[in-house]
């Protein structure tokens, strides 16, 4: 009876908005429109919007001409919507002397990033369980120096790492920046590995070792399996990371393999030519798709994601 | 029988848990060779007057006399602390109750946080940008307001040098607060529900129960978003880099640039790394003491 009422009143609904939002959840009806529900909502969606206001604009002035952005207003509706900006973003805008657009550094973010994850997750992985599951003499020590390490700050050991790279004949190539990527995501991943390894049951390993099975047959055969839920946490972790990069891409490439992220800056930040908004904002955007949608589809796994990386990091 | 075979020789240390010690190897290159050896390197080539390549001619501490004889060095340290301080306090603040906010049972939950967490997916180079563009003194906020009516305005932080950090602050501020928020919401769901009951019984008000109740409960999350806060303020760069490039007239420097523009632009190796040796040191600071408290204690408790 009670919950008929609520649902009345809801869809009566006297301020539309805070009708649609507030109600009581669970058994014990509560008021729909109290001062507090008024506040709490009302905090919220004013929060909410301010969020999303930079979004916004940005799709906003990316479907405009550039005449109407400059008599208008950057919060306005565009009057006449144009892909063009898009276009050009991605096909013709130029860095330098490269007039091919973004779609360049797409293709180089994409060439990084999927070895990238790949490689450093399989490292991290391996390491964790060995933490895990095969402690040997000294793990302990190399892995409290790996957590401390990831407090370092980068520019410490960046340069170090140009020497490493250099002679190792990598510097400015594609695997230098891979191996960059996998240092840096190290200490996070191994973490997140050897956490959840450590967590599982000692007899199922105890047992497969009683089997004759050995590490490797192990880790693929019983370990693998089991992780795959931690595998897909520490893959967003990854691609979200790894593609938002900016100063290990624009210290270990060259222009022509620069990020995405890295070029967007240059078309954006260059001092030549006349500013077209429109099409650094369609730019800007093009960069942020990949992390976005990675966001909007793991929704709950990405904030495990970074719960687990931040927390306990 | 091979296992039993194995454990009653027992051959030589070194190869127990071969496989296992292979598997390690990157990682023990990594701790060994890039993170202790890397930051023993710079600090070491922080005392040489290294230029275009690193060399070994010990000049003492003059490279750190240079430093902070450099205008630019203090703009860039005066920089991180009033963004430091500001963003730690204000995301704390704001993160604290936007997760109180939402730990009030309310109804679409998961649709606010993923709005307050999407910025945090972006990169910092698509948020300095997208804020460069509204901050735009031309089209963005100032112009917005000013054509509003309201004709004597004045809100242009990228161009302003007294107020250019504020610029970058709402940038940071809006791009990292929902982790922020994130974490303080673990946190307060880690509190015992009974709590609040027992508070509620005593008649204790809801800000009273925060604020002297569940706030101090919360510590070891505070410490550690603290902690994570302050690690990544020192790293700021591209956020600046993006969003103003260092301007107007250098303004809003800040030390992570003035490493890599003096170690990859300016070719003076030396500087690069006593400013880098300076930044180690500050972090240090702060995590040595936490660390410390941390683990230090785990272990011998």
């Amino acid at each position: 009876m009670a919950d008929v009422q609520t649902l009345n009143t809801v869809a009566v609904g006297i301020d539309p908005a805070a009708g649609q939002l507030s109600g009581p959840r669970g058994a014990k009806p509560r008021r729909v429109l109290s001062r507090r529900n008024i506040f709490l909502y009302g905090t919220l969606i004013v929060v909410a919007v301010y969020y999303l206001i930079p979004l916004y604009v940005m799709i906003v002035t990316s479907l405009k001409g550039m005449p109407e952005i400059r008599l208008g207003n950057i919060f306005s509706p565009p009057v006449e919507i144009t892909f063009e900006p898009w276009v050009k973003a991605w096909a013709t805008a130029c860095t330098g002397l490269n007039c091919d657009g973004l779609s360049r550094g797409f293709w180089n973010s994409v060439q990084i990033t999927v070895p990238s994850v790949i490689f450093s997750i399989a490292v991290a992985s391996v390491n964790g369980y060995a933490l895990a599951n095969w402690r040997f003499k000294g793990a302990d020590t190399f892995f409290t120096i790996l957590i401390v390490g990831a407090f370092i700050p980068y520019q410490v050991m960046i340069y170090p790492i140009v020497i490493l790279l250099r002679e190792m004949g990598l510097y400015g190539t594609l695997w230098g920046l891979v191996i960059v990527h996998s240092i840096f995501g190290m200490p996070i991943l191994t973490l997140l590995f050897r956490n959840y390894f450590s967590s599982v049951p000692e007899e199922l390993f105890k047992a497969a070792r009683v089997d004759g099975a050995g590490f490797w047959r192990i880790y693929f055969v019983i370990m693998l399996p089991m992780a795959l839920p931690i595998f897909v946490v520490a893959i967003i972790l990854q691609i979200t990371g790894i593609w938002n990069d900016f100063l290990f891409g624009v210290i270990y490439t060259k222009p022509d393999t620069y990020p995405m992220t890295v070029q967007l800056n240059n078309i954006v930040n260059s001092v030549q030519g006349v500013k077209e908004y429109n099409v650094n904002m369609a730019a800007t955007i093009l960069t942020g798709l990949v992390p976005l949608i990675v966001y909007f589809v793991s929704g709950k796994l990405f904030v495990r994601g970074i719960a687990a990386g931040a927390v306990k990091g | 029988m091979s296992i039993s075979g194995t454990t009653t020789r027992r051959p030589s240390q070194l190869f127990r848990n071969l496989n296992a010690k292979i598997a390690s190897l990157p990682m023990i290159l990594t701790a060994l060779v890039v993170f202790l050896g890397g930051t023993a390197w710079t600090i070491v080539y922080s005392f040489t007057n290294s230029k275009l390549l690193p060399r070994l001619k010990f000049v003492g501490l003059d490279q750190y006399e240079r430093l902070w004889s450099q205008s630019r060095w203090f703009t860039s340290i005066e920089n991180l602390l009033v963004y430091g301080v500001l963003s730690l306090i204000f995301s704390l603040v704001i993160g604290f109750i936007l997760a109180a906010l939402l730990d009030q049972k309310i109804r679409f939950e998961s649709v606010f946080r993923t709005i307050f967490l999407y910025p945090f997916a972006l990169s910092f180079v698509v948020t300095g940008l997208t804020w460069q563009w509204i901050l735009n003194p031309d089209f963005g906020v100032q112009h917005i307001v000013r054509s509003l009516g309201w004709e004597s305005f004045n809100f242009n932080p990228l161009y302003d040098q007294q107020i250019v950090i504020y610029g970058i602050l709402i940038a940071g501020l809006w791009q990292g607060t929902g982790l922020i928020m994130c974490l303080m919401l673990a946190g307060l769901r880690g509190i015992d529900e009974d709590i609040w009951k027992a508070a509620r019984v005593d008649g204790i008000p809801t800000w009273k129960t925060y604020l002297f109740i569940v706030i101090p409960m919360m510590r070891p999350v505070f410490i550690t978003t603290l902690v994570i806060i302050a690690s990544g303020i020192v790293r700021l760069y591209d956020l600046v880099v993006a969003q103003t490039s260092g301007g107007p007239g250098g303004a809003s420097e800040v030390p992570a640039k003035y490493v890599y523009d003096y170690m990859f632009l300016a070719q003076n190796l030396g500087q690069g790394f006593a400013a880098s040796t300076m930044m180690l040191l500050s972090v240090a600071i702060i995590v040595v003491p936490w660390a410390y408290l941390e683990f230090g204690g785990k272990k011998r408790g």
